[in-house]
């Protein structure tokens, strides 16, 4: 599955949808399900709102692609990008009582693999993988 | 299932019973709306009841952090009821766990405010 999705709240929905239905059809129970649905609507999120300022002339493509034993998310936007080593740690000092910046935690919590990186247009590609069955 | 906020008075506590989802720009705003509101009109006694909360995000998460903080800074209380195990686990993945004061009795909720 290869779609191209507006930078709308309604495409994190969809996109969340997509990859629930798809990690029951790998044999996730329902809490690994709703597990990974909470890591890609942080992933969308990030990429809708962050990447994308919600701006309606750009995109965020969503790769979904299933494998026997796992389950591979990409989320691509066209935004500035981001680098992981330098976003802060929302459990320590200060940040601990933020309103924001909880949601690449929860990714990290919910999949197997994540990585981050730039795209050669500047964009962020995060790429989510789920094994069918965690450690 | 969207999310619904709804309050009702025990004493001088105001309980906040929130269902459904909370998650970015659906519950988070309601919950935003509904404490500015209570604040606004001199309850500063909030007690937050999750019990009907199938789903929260970290922007979910994150409002009741903001809740919390505007709360206390204006001199007031807000404490959380009945977690279900998704939000219990995932106040402790983020460490907020220790932050909040949390109870499953609401009787012995409403006794606790000072």
């Amino acid at each position: 599955m290869d779609l191209f999705l507006e930078s709308n709240l309604e495409s994190v929905d969809a996109a969340e949808a997509h990859c629930v239905e798809a990690a029951k059809q790998l044999g996730l129970d329902e809490d690994a399900c709703m597990d990974l649905g909470l890591a890609v609507r942080e992933a969308m999120v990030n990429a809708v709102a962050h990447g994308n300022n919600y701006d309606a002339a750009k995109k965020v493509r969503l790769a979904l692609e299933s494998r026997s034993d796992s389950l591979r998310i990409t989320i691509t936007d066209q935004g500035a990008g981001f680098d992981l080593n330098r976003v802060p740690d929302p459990t320590q000092g200060d940040n601990l009582m933020r309103g924001s910046g909880r949601g690449l935690l929860l990714i990290q919590t919910f999949v197997d693999e994540f990585t981050v990186k730039r795209t050669p247009e500047g964009g962020a590609e995060v790429v989510l993988v789920k094994y069918a069955i965690s450690d | 299932m969207s999310a619904t906020i709804t309050t009702r008075q025990v004493g001088d506590v105001t309980v906040v019973d929130a269902a459904g989802k909370i998650t970015l720009g659906e519950g988070s705003a309601l919950l935003r709306d509904q404490v500015r509101n209570l604040l606004g009109a001199g309850n500063k006694k909030i007690l937050i009841n999750l019990g009907e909360v199938n789903y929260i995000d970290s922007s979910g998460i994150g409002e009741l952090v903001s809740s919390f903080t505007t709360v206390t800074g204006q001199g007031g209380q807000l404490k959380l009821l009945n977690l279900t195990k998704r939000v219990h686990d995932l106040l402790q993945i983020t460490k907020l766990y220790t932050v909040f004061e949390i109870h499953d009795d609401e009787a012995k909720a409403v006794r606790s405010f000072s």
